[in-house]
């Protein structure tokens, strides 16, 4: 059975008669493991399915269930306990809280979680150092690169080893250098068994996915299947070749 | 990391929005910490005058037709030749609730003696009483021992006599010990001599003709007092000085009525300045609350976190609004008495009243905003990207 399941998903802002549709009728599945990457123009939706999946958005009718869960049928307190259990969060612009350190960031999931502070803060070390920034870890945002701050944004993601991540344009405002480091290590997450959905422009970026889907206008226009060579050992950091199906 | 840490962290690197908030509070519980504080000193000032003062309780016989003024107010009546108050029962007002509140009492015997063909007012009253209940008297020489006087100053001149002389009256030599200056009042024209001598020369052993009670205090119930004291003795009449209390009442009524109302109206705008500042916060901060509800904070964390930060700060302003309340009126008190020695005393009470109220006053006004915060819509977040 399917990890995630959407339904018939619609979401309307707006209210009486001024409405705008931002996702019409949007019906998809992901796999446990899978790595789908979203597409489409600005407007067309994409955000706000992110959202829906997020538990952050209710959808104006349809169903998202996640390991089972119908997510909106949730009260609020429940859907903040399951974002905090099975969600972690790539936000665009990194979103990282400036007046807390680099490790105070990513332990900022684990606030409200029983653990003891050590505990917390070597949960926190370990995860910047699997993003490559260890002995940083007293640094606030602003001292750092943005391509850093975008680390500190994964590490915060999966400090709490969620099983889904959610990237909204992780690599939006990123040189493709920088791009490229942080999609190979979504890719390293996602062959980890991390289930990763992100939305995207780019479809260099898309391509480190292994189904990219395309949206246009609110409505679920494309799929398209990404077949990768598995990276070698050297290259497990670096996006995958890929084969387009 | 836990919720207390994101609002401590938040509050010292939001310096400038911190000290606004603590500033708002602090104006606040200052001026209230001293108002109140100044109306304290004010009526621990008056009571001292007023304890200085003298007397304020009178005792004596039941009689019905009698009167007699003391020092410009009415008292009721002293006879020379009514039934007196047994001085034994005066050790029944040791036992009534309020006797903590009795300053001090001297018991009085008055009666006539004849000095050189003269008939002179002489009174027996305790001497180390008299200290407390009559602190203008003002004395050359020393106060009498057995078989001495003090005269009054009119009383000196009138009988021609001076310290160290004597006089002879009932068959007893009596020496001068010390002459009064003018009081001005009818305390000029006796003879003084301790109770006891006074008591044997007038035949009145074992009695008292009024008793003066001195119980000027902070919390004296005067009129409670009164109807302790009669019922203690039920012989007696017992009078309070009522206009030096009502007085007194009145003025502090007035100045607490003031403060009262100061302080209300400063806590009405320290209120607004923490509703303001803090929902001027939680607006400047709906992308982090939005990032805190998007990872899985609960409604009630975010409520914790502003009301956190809104205790921290407030208490800091309990504390410091105590400190310089206290201290302005330290500082001001000269301009509102003209005592050099009035004391603002560490007062635990206040001190943790201007913390309660601070933090009650941090946290009412902040509730609004952080339900505010805990009810922004996370998506918030989400879509202003």
């Amino acid at each position: 059975m399917s990890y995630i399941i959407a339904e018939d998903l619609v979401k309307h802002y707006g209210a009486g008669d001024v409405t705008v549709p931002a996702v019409r009728s949007i019906s998809f599945e992901v796999q446990e493991g899978e790595f789908v990457a979203i597409m489409g123009e600005s407007g067309s939706g994409k955000s706000t399915l992110l959202s829906m999946m997020g538990a952050l958005n209710t959808p104006t009718s349809g169903t998202l269930i996640t390991d089972d869960i119908d997510i909106y049928t949730l009260t609020q307190n429940q859907r903040a306990d399951f974002r905090r259990e099975f969600l972690g969060f790539i936000f665009q612009s990194f979103q990282l809280v400036t007046y807390l350190t680099l490790a105070e960031n990513v332990m900022l999931p684990l606030v409200t979680v029983n653990a003891r502070k050590r505990e917390k803060q070597e949960m926190a070390h370990e995860a910047l150092a699997r993003v490559g920034l260890e002995g940083l870890e007293k640094r606030l945002p602003n001292q750092i690169s943005g391509g850093e701050q975008e680390r500190v944004a994964i590490a915060r993601a999966i400090v709490n080893e969620p099983p889904i991540l959610l990237a909204d344009e992780p690599t939006g405002n990123l040189d493709s250098k920088t791009s490229a480091d942080v999609m190979g290590f979504l890719y390293k997450l996602n062959a980890e068994g991390m289930t990763i959905v992100m939305v995207t422009h780019s479809y260099e970026a898309a391509r480190n996915a292994r189904r990219i889907l395309q949206i246009s206008d609110g409505l679920l226009t494309d799929e398209e299947i990404i077949h990768h060579d598995a990276p070698s050992a050297e290259s497990s950091d670096a996006s995958p070749a890929v084969d387009n199906a | 990391m836990t919720l207390k840490d994101i609002a401590f962290l938040n509050l010292r690197r939001r310096k400038a929005k911190s000290a606004f908030l603590l500033a708002g509070l602090l104006i606040g519980v200052t001026t209230v910490v001293a108002l109140m504080s100044l109306v304290g000193a004010m009526t621990n000032d008056i009571n001292d005058k007023l304890e200085r003062f003298g007397a304020n309780i009178l005792v004596v016989p039941k009689t019905e037709n009698l009167s007699l003024t003391y020092g410009g107010l009415s008292l009721g009546g002293v006879s020379f030749e009514m039934e007196e108050i047994n001085q034994s029962d005066l050790i029944k007002v040791g036992s009534i609730r309020n006797a903590a509140n009795v300053a001090a009492m001297g018991p009085v015997v008055l009666g006539i003696i004849e000095v050189s063909d003269s008939k002179v007012l002489m009174a027996g009253v305790d001497f180390t009483a008299s200290k407390i209940l009559k602190p203008w008297w003002r004395t050359n020489g020393r106060q009498p021992k057995v078989d001495e006087v003090l005269l009054g100053s009119e009383a000196a001149n009138k009988l021609g006599l001076g310290i160290g002389e004597s006089l002879f009256s009932n068959g007893r030599v009596l020496k001068v010990s010390g002459i009064n200056e003018s009081t001005g009042s009818q305390d000029d024209q006796l003879v003084f001599a301790q109770l006891a001598t006074a008591q044997t020369m007038l035949g009145k052993e074992g009695k008292v003709s009024m008793v003066e009670i001195a119980a000027l205090c902070k919390d004296c119930p005067i009129e409670e007092m009164v109807r302790q004291i009669s019922g203690a003795i039920p012989g007696a009449k017992v009078m309070g000085i009522q206009q030096v209390v009502k007085s007194r009442m009145e003025t502090l009524s007035h100045f607490q009525k003031l403060s009262f109302g100061v302080s209300a109206v400063v806590i009405l705008v320290g209120s607004l300045v923490v509703l303001v500042t803090m929902m001027g916060s939680v607006r400047e901060r709906t992308r982090e609350i939005g990032i805190f509800r998007a990872i899985g904070y609960r409604r009630g964390h975010i409520v914790r976190i502003v009301l956190l930060e809104a205790g921290i700060i407030s208490a800091l302003a309990g504390i410091l609004g105590y400190l310089t309340g206290t201290g302005a009126t330290k500082l001001f008190i000269p301009l509102f008495t003209d005592s050099a020695h009035v004391q603002v005393p560490f007062d635990p009470v206040m001190a943790g009243a201007a913390l309660v109220l601070s933090i009650l006053l941090g946290l009412l006004a902040s509730i609004y905003p952080a339900l505010l915060a805990a009810n922004m819509d996370p998506n918030e977040a989400l879509r202003s990207l």
